[in-house]
């Protein structure tokens, strides 16, 4: 019998592979990715990188205490304006809140509490709905029918108004953030989940596995997840930024991560009059924070969509 | 007769249509009505058909996807609704099959590898080292080299595509392969390697098939009897070759002269149906072809004709032939 | 007389990721249509056969390109057509039948409403003109009652119907040439033969010409008149129909035609060695050297070029078979 030599072919095909991850890379949004490592690494540098504590008034110097309070010797001196601006000072750049804290170091401590909730909010959401919506989609009947009955009822609710209830009923405090989010945000999962699972299941390589007499746990395990990942992982980095902007609006509300510890919606949230009254740097730092992740998260996750899709990615 | 690796005796399914979870069904469609017909060991039998005549779904019943609503299949002279669950997975170790799609019955997450594996596993206890070497035998058997199983589907052509999803179906000693539309997919210049390839297997290994394709020489060349199909029933079985050379039933002759000519001069009988298949939903009464045949008498419109041998080997539903 | 369609070296590229990579779909081809005649073009896929009927109409995706080449329709040259001036041509003097008639009409308009938009476009009847011009379309593809039939909507008729209509559509703007790309690929034989039967009285009728694309050669011995064959984005061989079939001049088509089984005769088929090419990386010299039996080094650096060895046609091939060995 003929042997097909597939060596060459398979020469070319690493060769091609090869040429397509450059041409992935040249495509990457350089932009956000820079700025998501900018704040996974600030996040995870904060205790080095912070010139001053999270929790801590900056001590102030004597000229300070004495243009504010007119004695040289006092606690701290609030809302000292970034360094550019009248009265700003170097040692604090972005200025200091209400307490004397410094904002830029609570923005790099609000880094890690903003992103560890966004992230396992949105992974242990997108762990419910996955599980969920595979078994809805290919168990099919009753199960079915009841996952996604609760699924569309889950969607109509309010997130926000939920989140609020969760809360009152939990109290507050980061874990507790976590599990409201993933309890909002399973069913956004779960629905594209089921569809896509839809599809996959009539492809001929699960019917081939079903005529072999392979269990279904293991057609779930093996077939279903591996070809759900794409559209999982393009719902999570998309949910992220939606977390973020959850926690932000839960601590805004007063229901999020508990003070003193600094979270950027709950640093918003305490300088809520600021703005009015010309403290315009203690609304617009964290302002801008959660925006330049949310975007990122955004951008990186249409990416994803593109990249993971064979179709789409091979144009 | 009873020699025979698959004896398939006077098969139905109906499905129920326009019913709801609660409602109930308006209607039934007869997808198989009575289907007889045996395969012997490393022998192919060929099934042809248009769309809609109920091919796939005798081929479903075959693979024990579907259950059928009556009639038998016997295995190895076993009736496999009487198995047990142990029985019914070595059933399904032993007969497999391969679709008319290689890109879509391959798993684009997995390597050629684990694929190849994946029924072996299911059905026998081997070490990781028996697993791979029995691997690597298939692959050769179906002429790719051993490292293709580190590959992933995605690096392999329509045709090479095809040789993994044929390796597949023979990893589990495999006695039967259903072959539905196995070169439909692939490109001209490619399906005579994969039907030659078919051919060689069933010679080294002994291995039956049933062949399903609606392409009648492609079919007639694979197999050595030929079942034609029209509305869930068999209209005419029998010796490929004689049948090609002298089909008798109305709508095998229209196939044949419907199926395109091998060069410009070549004459055919042009018999043109007028119409379309029918719905199952509502099939005519008596013969279901006597609407589009050009042959029709009025008994055909009264009278079901049965599937009776007409030579020896040669069975045909039709009036034309049977003694009134 | 010069034919009704004449293409000239045409050369299609397509573009991908910044010019790093070019597809070469259709790369030097030409051939004529004479008026009333059926020409075919078969090959396999990616061969470049559909990306030839999409540069003839101007209808290439946006990373298409016609690199260079002329296509003339009864003297005019359609590369240096503007896309408004080609909307009055699309329809009206070329008309196309797509690879899936069924998925080629609009579930949202009645068969009435299809049929006549070419006939109001082009040939601007309007009201009793316009409804005599629809029931003579639907006649003359033989749809039954076709009064009644034309207030229906597609999803009311049954898939051969719907062929037809497609059929009715491609010739309601009265062209003289249509493009029919493998329009019958997804039927069963017998409502494939009432289809291919059809469009060749619709021929017999108005005397227009054809472009069949396939991959089928029973298709090309039923239908056509003339045919080229495709390889790699070239016309290997060029010939009248009984030529191609008696008088394989390239070894591709001889090939081809071994590899089909034929009805009734259990001869060995012959397998062609190795796979397509890919268009964007395609070999050295002849494109099928790598699959070719008679390759010699010649045919590994240096690309054939046309030639016609008498009269009949033309082959690209260093080595075209001889007749007697054709027959042989």
């Amino acid at each position: 019998m003929a042997t097909i030599p597939i060596g060459a072919d398979r020469t070319i095909a690493t060769r091609r592979a090869a040429r397509r991850g450059l041409r992935a890379l040249r495509q990457a949004p350089l932009i956000p990715l820079a700025i998501l490592a900018v704040l996974v690494s600030v996040a995870i540098l904060a205790p080095v990188l912070a010139p001053h504590g999270r929790l801590d008034p900056v001590k102030p110097t004597q000229e300070q205490c004495l243009a504010k309070y007119g004695t040289p010797d006092c606690p701290y001196v609030d809302n000292v304006p970034p360094f550019w601006s009248r009265g700003g000072r170097l040692e604090t750049p972005l200025g200091t809140d209400f307490l004397g804290r410094d904002v830029l170091s609570r923005l790099m401590y609000g880094a890690r509490i903003s992103l560890i909730v966004a992230l396992t909010g949105a992974l242990f959401a997108g762990a419910i709905g996955t599980v969920l919506g595979v078994l809805a989609g290919y168990m099919g009947r009753w199960w079915d029918e009841i996952i996604m009955r609760i699924t569309d009822a889950w969607l109509t609710l309010p997130s926000l108004v939920f989140a609020i209830l969760l809360s009152s009923v939990r109290g507050p405090g980061l874990w507790n953030v976590v599990l409201i989010l993933a309890l909002v945000f399973w069913s956004r999962y779960s629905r594209a989940v089921r569809g896509e699972v839809l599809s996959i299941r009539e492809r001929d390589f699960v019917k081939l596995a079903e005529i072999s007499g392979i269990g279904k746990l293991t057609i779930i395990w093996r077939h279903l997840i591996p070809n759900v990942m794409n559209t999982v992982v393009v719902l999570f980095s998309l949910q992220v930024g939606v977390a973020v902007i959850i926690e932000a609006s839960l601590s805004f509300l007063g229901v999020g991560v508990p003070p003193p510890e600094p979270s950027w919606g709950l640093m918003m949230a305490q300088e809520r009059e600021s703005l009015m009254e010309g403290r315009w740097w203690l609304e617009i730092f964290p302002g801008t924070c959660v925006t330049l992740l949310v975007l990122s998260a955004n951008m990186l996750g249409d990416w994803l969509r593109v990249r993971l899709d064979p179709q789409l990615r091979n144009r | 007769m009873d020699s025979s690796l698959l004896a398939v005796r006077d098969l139905r399914k109906h499905f129920p249509v326009g019913g709801s979870l609660f409602g109930k069904a308006r209607g039934v469609v007869k997808a198989v009505d009575g289907v007889s017909f045996t395969i012997g060991s490393g022998e192919t039998l060929g099934l042809v058909g248009e769309s809609g005549c109920g091919k796939t779904t005798t081929s479903k019943l075959v693979l024990a996807a579907e259950e059928p609503t009556a009639g038998t299949i016997e295995f190895e002279g076993r009736n496999i609704a009487d198995l047990s669950r142990a029985d019914l997975q070595d059933y399904r170790a032993k007969v497999q099959v391969v679709f008319q799609d290689p890109y879509s019955s391959l798993s684009p997450r997995m390597r050629v590898g684990d694929i190849i594996a994946e029924p072996i596993k299911a059905h026998e206890a081997l070490s990781a080292a028996e697993v791979r070497g029995r691997v690597t035998e298939l692959l050769e058997l179906v002429g790719l080299r051993p490292d293709a199983a580190r590959l992933f589907p995605h690096e392999f052509s329509g045709g090479q595509r095809q040789r993994l999803a044929i390796a597949r179906a023979l990893s589990t000693r495999t006695r039967l392969v259903v072959l539905d539309e196995p070169v439909s997919a692939l490109d001209v210049s490619i399906r005579a390697h994969i039907i030659t390839l078919l051919e060689e297997l069933q010679q080294r290994l002994g291995v039956s098939y049933l062949f399903i394709a609606h392409d009648l020489a492609a079919v007639a060349h694979v197999s050595q009897r030929t079942a034609v199909m029209y509305l869930g029933k068999l209209v005419e079985v029998g010796d490929s070759l004689e049948l090609c050379a002298g089909p008798l039933h109305p709508y095998t002759k229209a196939l044949f002269a419907a199926s395109l000519p091998s060069h410009p001069d070549e004459s055919r009988e042009e018999i043109v149906l007028s119409g379309e298949v029918p719905s199952a939903l509502s099939p005519p009464r008596g013969c279901s072809f006597h609407p589009r045949c050009p042959f029709a008498m009025p008994r055909c419109s009264e009278q079901e004709p049965r599937l009776l041998e007409a030579s020896p080997g040669r069975r045909v539903a039709c009036h034309l032939y049977s003694a009134s | 007389m010069a034919p009704l369609l004449r293409v000239s070296d045409l050369r299609a590229h397509y573009v991908g990721f910044g010019g790093t990579r070019v597809v070469k779909a259709v790369d030097g081809v030409s051939f004529s249509v004479e008026a009333g005649e059926t020409f075919g073009l078969v090959g396999e896929s990616g061969c470049g056969k559909t990306t030839t009927c999409h540069a003839i109409v101007r209808l290439l995706s946006p990373s298409g390109r016609i690199v260079s080449g002329r296509i003339e329709l009864e003297g005019e040259d359609l590369v240096k057509k503007s896309q408004a001036e080609m909307r009055r041509i699309r329809g009206r003097r070329i008309a196309t039948i797509l690879q899936d008639p069924m998925a080629s009409l609009d579930p949202l308009f009645s068969i009435y409403d299809q049929v006549a938009e070419p006939a109001y476009y082009h040939r601007s009847l309007r009201g009793r003109s316009l409804r005599q011009r629809v029931m003579e379309l639907l006649a003359a593809v033989r749809i039954p009652s076709p009064e009644r039939r034309m207030k229906d909507f597609p999803h009311q008729l049954s898939g051969g119907m719907r062929q037809r209509i497609v059929g009715a559509i491609a010739q309601a703007g009265g062209p003289r040439l249509i493009i029919a790309d493998e329009p019958t690929t997804n039927l069963d034989v017998t409502i494939q033969l009432q289809y291919l039967n059809l469009l060749k009285d619709l021929q017999r009728a108005t005397g227009v010409a054809l472009i069949f694309v396939t991959h089928n050669l029973g298709i090309v011995a039923k239908m056509c008149d003339r045919v080229g064959v495709m390889y790699a984005g070239k016309i290997v061989e060029m010939q009248s129909v009984r030529g191609l079939f008696y008088r394989a001049r390239h070894p591709y088509t001889k090939a081809l035609l071994d590899s089909i089984p034929k009805l009734g005769v259990r001869q060995p088929l012959y397998g062609i060695p190795g796979q397509p090419p890919d268009l964007s990386a395609l070999p050295a010299g002849c494109a099928f050297h790598p699959r070719c039996q008679r390759a010699t080094d010649r045919c590994r650096v240096e690309e054939p070029r046309q030639h016609s060895p008498n009269g009949d046609g033309h082959v690209r091939c260093w080595l075209p078979i001889e007749e007697a060995a054709a027959r042989g």
